[in-house]
């Protein structure tokens, strides 16, 4: 599948939360709802200048006073005003791009199935049984003060350390998480929102990336 | 007013009679067997009322054959041809537990003035 063309399509949105709706079969469905206020394209990266071709969007409002003198120097070349989020759609079909253009939900159409980047939500200091599912240790039966302790953690004078890459309690959450072949269940193009079938990573508020699944349909 | 009502909206339905616990009701419920479809009521006592906006449902609570028969459904189900309301009933309980526990005449519900 190597000589495919690859035509994903991306846009930058915000989480709204989520709620449910009923398909065509009478069924609930949860849904995700996205926002995309319009998404506007910076840059097209082209195989001649930059070795690759994508599409660079821009998303997000920002007091224009506040973009970076560099930043807003590439808004400037762009055409647009400065916003505050930039992404990049590796596709191999660019020829539908202009910079300056504004990408609306509409990119995507019901149906399609998509993959959504976003940040997790923070769990602050966690133990091992919250981060890594460990069993930990029974309620009673004599266990002492080890309920939710994760054991032994390895051998004894051989090898005389603790392997690295040992799952301990740690700051948990707050990663970048990809949920992927998520349905898009409906667009609303007069609002700009996409309901996506499912749930993805973060809070209500978080920006999160969603690109058609590159695993497909 | 959440962020989300304007998406639930469409969602709603406004021809949603005013039932509550207590009441006995005929739900119409639509069937689709392939390509027939047909409506079956299901009539029973309004058990309960849970949840709010899209997410809100009810339980009727019907005996059939001896056996006690409960169906939830969203009240703003498009499964739902039409809900009927046979009798108002009065309650003073929110959740009409209860009645799973009596049966026969003691499962009656004494009908509002």
């Amino acid at each position: 599948m190597a000589n495919n063309t690859n035509t994903r399509k991306g846009l930058l949105g915000t989480k709204l939360g989520m709620t449910q709706v009923w398909d065509a079969d009478n069924n609930v469905v949860p849904v995700t709802v996205i926002a995309a206020e319009p998404n506007v394209v910076t840059q097209i990266r082209t195989a001649e200048t930059d070795g690759y071709t994508a599409v660079q969007i821009a998303y997000g409002s920002i007091d224009p006073r506040k973009a970076s003198k560099p930043a807003a120097g590439h808004f400037a070349k762009a055409g647009v005003t400065p916003r505050r989020h930039l992404a990049e759609v590796r596709t191999d079909d660019i020829s539908g791009y202009e910079v300056g253009q504004e990408l609306s939900a509409e990119v995507f159409e019901a149906g399609t199935v998509v993959d959504v980047t976003g940040t997790s939500k923070g769990k602050g200091w966690a133990g091992v049984m919250k981060r890594y599912n460990f069993r930990g240790d029974d309620h009673s039966h004599g266990a002492h003060r080890n309920h939710r302790k994760p054991g032994s953690i390895g051998a004894c004078a051989t090898p005389g350390r603790v392997f690295k890459g040992q799952r301990m309690a740690g700051r948990m959450g707050g990663d970048r998480v990809t949920v992927q072949n998520l349905h898009i269940q409906a667009v609303d193009a007069e609002k700009n929102l996409l309901l996506v079938s499912g749930a993805i990573p973060g809070p209500k508020g978080q920006l999160v990336f969603v690109r058609t699944a590159v695993k497909g349909a | 007013m959440q962020t989300l009502d304007a998406v639930d909206a469409a969602s709603l339905r406004s021809d949603v009679p005013d039932f509550r616990v207590g009441d006995t009701v005929k739900v119409h419920v639509n069937i689709i067997e392939g390509s027939r479809s047909r409506v079956q009521v299901f009539q029973g006592i309004v058990l309960k009322r849970q949840g709010d906006g899209v997410r809100e449902t009810f339980t009727v609570r019907k005996i059939s054959f001896q056996v006690g028969v409960e169906r939830t459904f969203p009240v703003h189900s498009p499964v739902i041809d039409h809900i009927e309301i046979v009798s108002r009933g009065h309650v003073r309980r929110a959740k009409l537990y209860y009645l799973r526990d009596l049966r026969g005449k003691a499962a009656r519900i004494r009908e509002k003035r």
